[in-house]
């Protein structure tokens, strides 16, 4: 693979929280590289440091050691640049701005001239499935709405590179699958790489191209699976031998790594 | 508004409590002058040797010129007359001293509402005047201000500074706490993965502050503004309490202790008390307003 494809490179990456307990190994030792268009899922147990490491990739976290690139820069630098955008596990939208008044909080922290800002704000509410919701107050939509305000706020400006924290996890199965599939067509039309954190094995199955499985206690890569199933997806093609195989897969992985202390 | 008049008065249901709640007071109060005048009055009876029975007790203990309690009927008759049948620019005017007050109320509850606000600001922004600044904050607060308040005046007509600032000085001494500390807690108020969204799109310092510290803080405001406009009167009242103001509530109240005055002291208590409930209900109806422009589920 070429360099200039390598989205994010990181190298023996540690990252360890000193608290009052003394030190906790969030990441040990951690290679990864994600290249250009690719969906990555980090899949694994909780406190296998999958949310760490999509924190230490938007430097929410600084690493205590090894070496990560993001676009071939730090970071931060990645970060000052804006080069991705961010869905966190809960929508994080602010109760005292509209539907379009939150899409637009990039767009006006950025610089992005007015008139833009609002062509750009009900493309990214088109892109949703949202349009005609504009005015409507976050309190207003359900929970799945919201996190898709939450997606839709994340691509307002563009940013090659989307970075998910469980943003399905809180989300019921039927609107789960809705999502998936939703988001699945979004990543198809737009080619951007997306690295998405979840404990749901069926949705890193049909979302991934990559499927990074971790493992607690100091969290590390135990299996790293290139997924065997065509780009193109449909929420039917989870009944098929090859998707049942590939969750099987990632559930032996999910297995051998998790430790019962 | 109509809908927060049609809420609040019509519902009759809140009516008819109110209305209970008032003629039982009425019922105490009136007992209670009853009791309180009666040894006054039975120790002048029989001074001049007066032939007396209940009745008659009852009846002059509603209407002495210098009760030890008033009636509230008499304390009507004296807003009325003092309110309705004078000049406005008249001494007796209670308009006239209730507008003299709520002046320096204003400026006091504005002075004290920014110094709040700047003090808050920069405690969350700098970590040095959290720990400094905070300590002398609350201790400003434990001395009584009927100590500090002659201080206020006196030093500063010493240097030539009288009429309404040093009252509105006294007002914003008061009124400028719990606006600092609501704001300090408001403006921490966001939950940390607000800050962290605008971590992510490399927000500046003041980005930070008027997008999301500023906007998040507002319930808090007006938490503290409600109780601190309130609070502003009673210190611009105090403020006149000392070294003799001429004008003002806290001028009638004195000068009516002055006199044995009671029914005047009453008066004056009656407009102070329906003064903050109005200013509270008017920072209750622009708390209203906001909301809605801020899509808070009312």
């Amino acid at each position: 693979m070429e360099e200039s494809t390598r989205v994010v490179e990181s190298c023996k990456v540690d990252l360890v929280f000193e608290t009052a307990d003394g030190p906790v190994h969030a990441l040990s030792k951690i290679d990864l590289d994600i290249n250009k268009g690719d969906f990555v899922s980090l899949i694994g147990p909780s406190g296998c440091g999958k949310t760490s490491l999509i924190r230490v990739i938007a430097d929410l976290e600084k690493p205590t050691g090894g070496e990560i690139k993001v676009n071939g820069f730090s970071p931060e630098e990645a970060r000052l640049k804006r080069a991705y955008g961010y869905v966190f596990q809960s929508p994080a939208l602010y109760s005292w701005r509209t539907v379009e008044g939150n899409l637009k909080l990039p767009l006006e922290i950025m610089g992005i001239e007015k008139a833009e800002q609002s062509k750009r704000a009900a493309e990214a509410l088109k892109m949703v499935d949202l349009t005609g919701f504009e005015k409507k107050f976050p309190w207003q939509l359900s929970g799945g709405m919201q996190q898709r305000v939450s997606i839709a706020r994340a691509l307002t400006f563009y940013p090659d590179l989307l970075l998910m924290d469980e943003p399905f996890g809180a989300l019921d199965e039927i609107v789960r699958d809705q999502l998936n599939e939703h988001f699945h067509k979004l990543w198809e039309q737009t080619q951007k790489t997306v690295v998405f954190v979840t404990h749901s094995i069926p949705e890193a199955a049909y979302l991934s191209t990559k499927i990074v499985i971790m493992s607690p206690r100091p969290g590390k890569i135990i299996d790293l699976i290139d997924s065997p199933l065509p780009k193109k997806r449909t929420l039917d093609m989870r009944e098929t031998p090859e998707f049942l195989d590939l969750s099987h897969r990632i559930r032996e992985g999910l297995r051998a790594g998790h430790s019962y202390d | 508004m109509k809908e927060v008049f049609e809420m609040n008065w019509l519902r009759t249901s809140s009516f008819v409590s109110i209305s209970t709640v008032l003629a039982f007071t009425a019922v105490i109060w009136y007992a209670a002058a009853v009791y309180l005048n009666s040894a006054v009055l039975i120790d002048k009876y029989e001074r001049h040797k007066v032939e007396w029975d209940f009745s008659k007790l009852v009846d002059d203990s509603w209407s002495m010129d210098r009760p030890i309690m008033p009636a509230p009927h008499q304390i009507i008759f004296d807003l009325n007359k003092s309110i309705f049948k004078q000049k406005i620019s008249s001494k007796r005017s209670l308009i006239y001293h209730g507008w003299v007050t709520i002046s320096s109320t204003m400026v006091g509850f504005a002075m004290g509402g920014i110094l709040g606000i700047l003090l808050a600001v920069g405690i969350v922004h700098v970590p040095t005047l959290n720990k400094s600044v905070l300590p002398w904050i609350i201790a400003s607060q434990t001395i009584p201000i009927l100590a500090i308040a002659p201080m206020i005046i006196v030093g500063l007509g010493a240097i030539g500074v009288t009429g309404l600032l040093p009252k509105a000085i006294i007002s914003a001494y008061l009124c400028f706490f719990p606006i600092a500390i609501g704001m300090v807690k408001g403006l921490r108020s966001p939950d940390p993965i607000h800050l962290d969204l605008m971590k992510t799109y490399n927000a500046s310092k003041s980005q930070n502050f008027w997008k999301l510290r500023w906007p998040a803080s507002t319930p808090f405001l007006f938490a503290s503004f409600k109780v601190s406009i309130a609070i502003s009167l009673v210190g611009a009242i105090v403020g006149e309490l000392p070294a003799g103001a001429r004008a003002g509530l806290g001028a009638r109240l004195l000068t009516g202790s002055y006199y044995g005055q009671t029914i005047q002291i009453w008066s004056a208590l009656i407009v102070a008390s329906v003064l903050a409930a109005t200013l509270v209900f008017l920072m209750t109806l622009l708390e209203k307003g906001v909301q809605k422009r801020m899509g808070v589920r009312l």
